[in-house]
């Protein structure tokens, strides 16, 4: 992919295919925000076009843009160039569903609340001052526009899925395209929030370098969400676009699921929960004790109480059920009580597989397992399982590799103990013809793999002290923005990792699957 | 070179043989002139401030004070140097070598397939020196591989050969 390429693509179905009637006015705007400088393999997918809306904001563009969509007027220059394959029908905008107003509608509720409770004796005063005609009066304004509002938001959103990328087209007055390219998509989560399963609603949200929020589907119907994802996935996948709209959902075969009762004792004997637990009952009880201001306690109970709730009651809720299943378009990851969420990691965008060992649960041999997907939020692949069953689930996402177990570990030299004493203990470092390993902690063990195919870059660094005694830490950059660092090696050993890990990082790439796994 | 076995983190040795010895490269003097001069500029200034002010409003005495600065000047006028001379870059067959720090060492290693974005940027001051940096981004934040102070026509040709390479080389995530 070479960079004039992409810019052609990017500009060139935007300009023509999107905005037959505005072209003009769209083009002077667009060009400096698709160009920029870029070098091979920039993952920059998105081309955010703030199309001057003058002249079209109000005037009946979604007309237009739904006219031209659903009969798809065949004139030549109209088609994307590119895209020659897909069927005119293909191409037609869809909406999102049409609960979707109604995620706002506790918006100016919220805004009343947040000024009650920001200024609460004016709040009262204006209370009492509150008429019957007044308050219908307010309701009679507020609701429609309210309504009004998310109606419109609704009916501006429009998406799209061509043979490479999912296009979002949104906004009323700032107009928004957001083209998301399929082959660089890292995952794909369907998330269903407690509301929005009663309403049989989901958001999609893909996870593609430089997405935000504002690039979630929110909310699509629950099938619908479900038959897009596969769809997705089998474009991102490389099948061909005849076959991907029609392939369904890939089977999945189980790997895991975390039973309730096993996730309630791991959570119990983690030294974190008791941890925020004991200092949300211990501070505001000395505070009350020293202050006896009721006020002072408030302020300090509820923000511990609530990071007390999430680690301990919050991540069981959100945790529950957690099922690791393997299909051929990625790992899912389904899990929640209340809020449901279905992820799915494509092959091959693992970049971070972290083992995490507290100390309360190496008794009884469990591990948590996290892992880092560039652009993605989620973290967690195992909240908790055996050691064994953890690995060979390891084994999946990361092909080929086999989890070096403590005693293959290298420890730091002697020495290191003048540098950091007792933790030199806990380091450990393992180089595998897939896997660069490196752990720490001393209480709780975190053992991280990095496969050789994803590292950006090495680095080798080493302070005064550690100059003294000979040592230097050898860091490995990885794209989720995560560095996995080998603490305390020799310094001679840290100068030859670092180059062997150059010539491993460089090599590796050449086994790594392709972006499109199945093309 | 042979990775296979699990065990290899300590076998300098074997590898020793193949090593293609990088050549390295220096930075041009023109970053320590512009360096030493901002240097004596503020700090001269601050001995100035720090001579007269006390010296008027405390008495004489006070003008003692000047030597702080003074000091740290010339102290700094060594230390540039120094670090100066620490940064050095070697561009190899498949990755870019910078290394640089006195106390603090750091040695980066970036393959040409990795670079998302090659930048060269020079500021007012850098522009009358006749200086210009490069920057190497890649999809990892954590990489931090600049080279400043280049000649700005080394500066682009880095650039070109980079992207060049990188092209060549090209991977995704």
């Amino acid at each position: 992919m070479t960079t004039p390429g992409e810019e052609e693509t990017a500009r060139g179905s935007v300009a023509p295919g999107e905005d037959p009637a505005g072209g003009g006015s769209v083009a002077p705007g667009e060009g400096p925000a698709a160009r920029r400088s870029v070098a091979p393999g920039e993952d920059e997918a998105r081309t955010n076009c703030p199309a001057s809306g003058k002249g079209e904001a109000g005037t009946g563009s979604p007309a237009s843009g739904r006219e031209q969509a659903g009969t798809s007027s065949p004139a030549p220059g109209q088609e994307v160039p590119s895209t020659s394959s897909a069927a005119p029908d293909r191409l037609a905008e869809r909406r999102l569903h049409p609960v979707t107003p109604l995620r706002r509608a506790w918006a100016p509720v919220a805004v009343l609340v947040g000024w009650a409770v920001h200024d609460p004796d004016q709040a009262q005063r204006q209370l009492t001052r509150l008429t019957t005609t007044h308050l219908l009066l307010g309701l009679a304004l507020l609701i429609p526009a309210a309504a009004l509002y998310g109606f419109l938001t609704w009916w501006f959103t429009h998406y799209a899925v061509t043979d490479t990328e999912l296009r979002i087209r949104t906004g009323l007055l700032f107009r928004r395209t957001a083209h998301i390219r399929l082959e660089r998509v890292q995952a794909i989560d369907v998330t269903q929030p407690l509301l929005a399963r009663v309403a049989g609603v989901a958001k999609l949200k893909l996870d593609v370098i430089g997405t935000g929020k504002k690039d979630e589907l929110a909310f699509l119907g629950n099938d619908e969400a479900r038959a897009l994802r596969a769809e997705l996935l089998a474009r991102a996948a490389g099948l061909a676009p005849e076959t991907a709209h029609e392939v369904g959902e890939a089977p999945s075969r189980q790997l895991l699921r975390v039973p309730p009762r096993v996730l309630a004792v791991a959570l119990l004997l983690t030294g974190a929960t008791w941890g925020t637990l004991i200092a949300a009952a211990l501070v505001p009880t000395l505070l009350w004790l020293a202050t006896h201001n009721l006020w002072t306690v408030l302020a300090t109970a509820l923000p511990l109480l609530g990071a007390a709730g999430a680690s301990s009651a919050g991540r069981f809720v959100g945790e529950y059920d957690w099922t690791v299943a393997e299909s051929p378009d990625g790992l899912r990851l389904d899990h929640g009580l209340l809020d449901r969420a279905h992820e799915t990691v494509p092959p091959g965008r693992v970049q971070t597989v972290r083992i995490v060992e507290p100390l309360l649960w190496r008794r009884r041999g469990w591990v948590r397992v996290e892992l880092d997907v560039a652009g993605s939020s989620n973290s967690v692949l195992i909240p908790v399982a055996p050691r064994g069953i953890a690995e060979s689930v390891v084994a999946r996402v990361l092909p080929g590799v086999t989890v070096p177990a403590g005693p293959a570990l290298s420890r730091p030299p002697r020495r290191a103990a003048r540098c950091r004493p007792l933790w030199w203990r806990g380091y450990g470092l393992a180089v595998t013809h897939t896997v660069f390993a490196a752990r720490y902690g001393l209480l709780s063990r975190s053992l991280a793999l990095v496969p050789h195919a994803k590292v950006q870059s090495v680095r080798r660094t080493q302070g005064p002290w550690q100059r003294a005694l000979r040592l230097a830490d050898v860091r490995v950059d990885t794209g989720a923005n995560k560095t996995v660092t080998a603490r305390l090696r020799d310094a001679d050993e840290a100068a030859e990792l670092l180059r062997a890990q150059a010539e491993r990082s460089r090599t590796g790439r050449r086994d790594a699957l392709p972006d499109r796994w199945m093309a | 070179m042979e990775t296979g076995s699990p065990d290899d983190t300590g076998a300098a040795g074997t590898a020793k043989a193949t090593r293609d010895d990088p050549v390295w490269t220096g930075l041009p003097p023109g970053l320590l002139r512009m360096r030493r001069l901002l240097l004596v500029v503020w700090l001269g200034l601050l001995t100035l401030a720090a001579g007269l002010l006390p010296g008027l409003f405390l008495g004489p005495a006070w003008a003692v004070l000047a030597l702080l600065p003074l000091g740290l000047a010339v102290w700094g006028w060594a230390m540039l140097e120094r670090n100066w001379r620490s940064w050095r870059y070697a561009e190899r067959a498949d990755d870019l070598l910078i290394s640089r720090g006195v106390l603090w060492r750091e040695e980066t290693v970036v393959p040409y397939g990795r670079m998302q974005l090659v930048e060269v940027t020079s500021g007012p001051v850098e522009r009358h020196f006749g200086l210009a940096s490069v920057q190497l981004h890649t999809a990892a934040a954590a990489t931090d591989a600049t080279i400043p102070g280049l000649d700005p026509a080394e500066a682009e040709r880095l650039r070109d050969r980079l992207t060049e390479l990188g092209e060549a080389r090209s991977a995704g995530l």
